[in-house]
């Protein structure tokens, strides 16, 4: 029965990839190993795609992984399958969190989380920043080689905007549509 | 009606959301702290320490927790069915349809600028959680902490040797969420200060 089967592998994929979307990426092609639902070049395809398309990627890969090996009830049910040990988890964690709230113990864990949370997110936006503002490719690297120097202008031009007062106000989507815009007129990947 | 919208608030994010967790933090934001007043920016960091140390996407996980508090525990399904409902729309139209999309230069290039804004809206959003979660020195030195030691271990290869991918499990996100939390009980149990921390 593919249907189970698929609830099944992407239940274990959920409940086993700790963070985020890149987590699930061993394990599918794990899955892809033992089931030989999809090779490592189709996982590549949908890895592409996936970063490519708004959502959240591994909701992402799922939909795709489910819908190629069982058309759309499996996309629905990969998803499902996903998402369900999260679910779970976090419903129980948000109960406890909600009874224990006024801990001192629980508080006290909060205060140092938060800023190691906010590290974190740093370190994530500083990783895709790598990826998306610097060139390491080139045979030699010198300072006018380093940078993409049309992304960066790009992202310094919208963190700026975001910091001033009138433009702040403007829905970060508006920025997400107008950067689409001029990556694709000015030809931003080179394609 | 309450949860209708709250199925649509969360599409919304779904659908604006490009790349991973991280991406979806902007839009976060203005979305549920700024326009809905379903959480803080305090929380929301709360709840991404907590996707990083739990089963599961961190973006599902978020509005799980979001969804729950607001509305219980349906309201943490329905958020969640929320958020990934335009992901199972897109891509099954993009699969049945458009397999080669990644690859039209249209779709890259615009990609490319996508991501550009990408990095500078997540500067932009740690710079507005900094606000709430850096208040005192203490909390300076734990941020610092974490982010040099999360940069070595997202830029720094380690040698494929037993130290090697012993420093590389050592310095997962899990791990450094987990001893900074037994850093905050060491640090503000004794002083045992109410009321500074959750709302």
């Amino acid at each position: 029965m593919i249907y189970l089967r698929l609830i099944y592998e992407f239940f274990k994929t959920g409940l086993f990839a700790v963070g985020g979307g890149l987590a699930t990426i061993p394990f599918l092609r794990d899955m892809g190993a033992s089931t030989g639902w999809f090779t490592d070049a189709d996982l590549t395809t949908m890895i592409a795609v996936s970063e490519s398309t708004p959502g959240p990627m591994g909701v992402n890969m799922a939909t795709y992984v489910g819908f190629h090996i069982a058309g759309i009830p499996g996309a629905v049910l990969a998803t499902l399958g996903l998402i369900t040990p999260s679910i779970i988890v976090i419903l129980i964690i948000a109960g406890f969190l909600a009874r224990f709230r006024q801990s001192r113990l629980v508080d006290a864990a909060f205060k140092g989380l938060r800023p190691a949370s906010t590290a974190l997110i740093a370190a994530a936006g500083l990783s895709v920043a790598k990826n998306v503002l610097l060139d390491l490719g080139g045979a030699e690297t010198t300072l006018a080689t380093l940078f993409r120097w049309p992304a960066l202008l790009l992202a310094a031009a919208v963190f700026v905007c975001m910091r001033i007062k009138p433009l702040s106000k403007l829905h970060p989507i508006v920025f997400i549509g107008v950067s689409a815009v001029l990556g694709a007129v000015f030809r931003f990947a080179g394609a | 009606m309450e949860l209708l919208k709250m199925f649509l608030t969360f599409a919304k994010v779904g659908v604006m959301t490009f790349g991973g967790g991280y991406a979806m933090l902007p839009i976060l934001q203005r979305e549920i702290v700024e326009k809905q007043k379903w959480a803080t920016d305090a929380e929301l960091t709360d709840y991404f320490a907590i996707g990083q140390c739990t089963p599961g996407i961190i973006a599902v996980n978020t509005a799980t927790f979001i969804g729950r508090k607001h509305k219980g525990v349906l309201g943490g399904i329905v958020a969640t069915l929320g958020v990934v409902f335009p992901s199972l729309v897109i891509i099954t139209l993009i699969a049945a349809f458009l397999t080669n999309f990644a690859d039209i230069p249209l779709v890259r290039n615009a990609l490319t600028g996508v991501n550009a804004c990408v990095v500078a809206l997540i500067a932009s959003s740690v710079i507005k959680l900094g606000k709430s979660t850096l208040k005192n020195s203490p909390s300076v030195v734990i941020f610092l902490c974490v982010l040099a030691l999360a940069c070595v271990a997202n830029f720094v290869p380690f040698p494929a040797v037993w130290w090697g991918k012993l420093l590389d499990t050592v310095i997962s996100p899990a791990v450094l969420i987990v001893c900074a939390g037994v850093v905050g009980v060491i640090l503000w149990m004794p002083a045992g200060k109410k009321g500074g921390g959750r709302e």
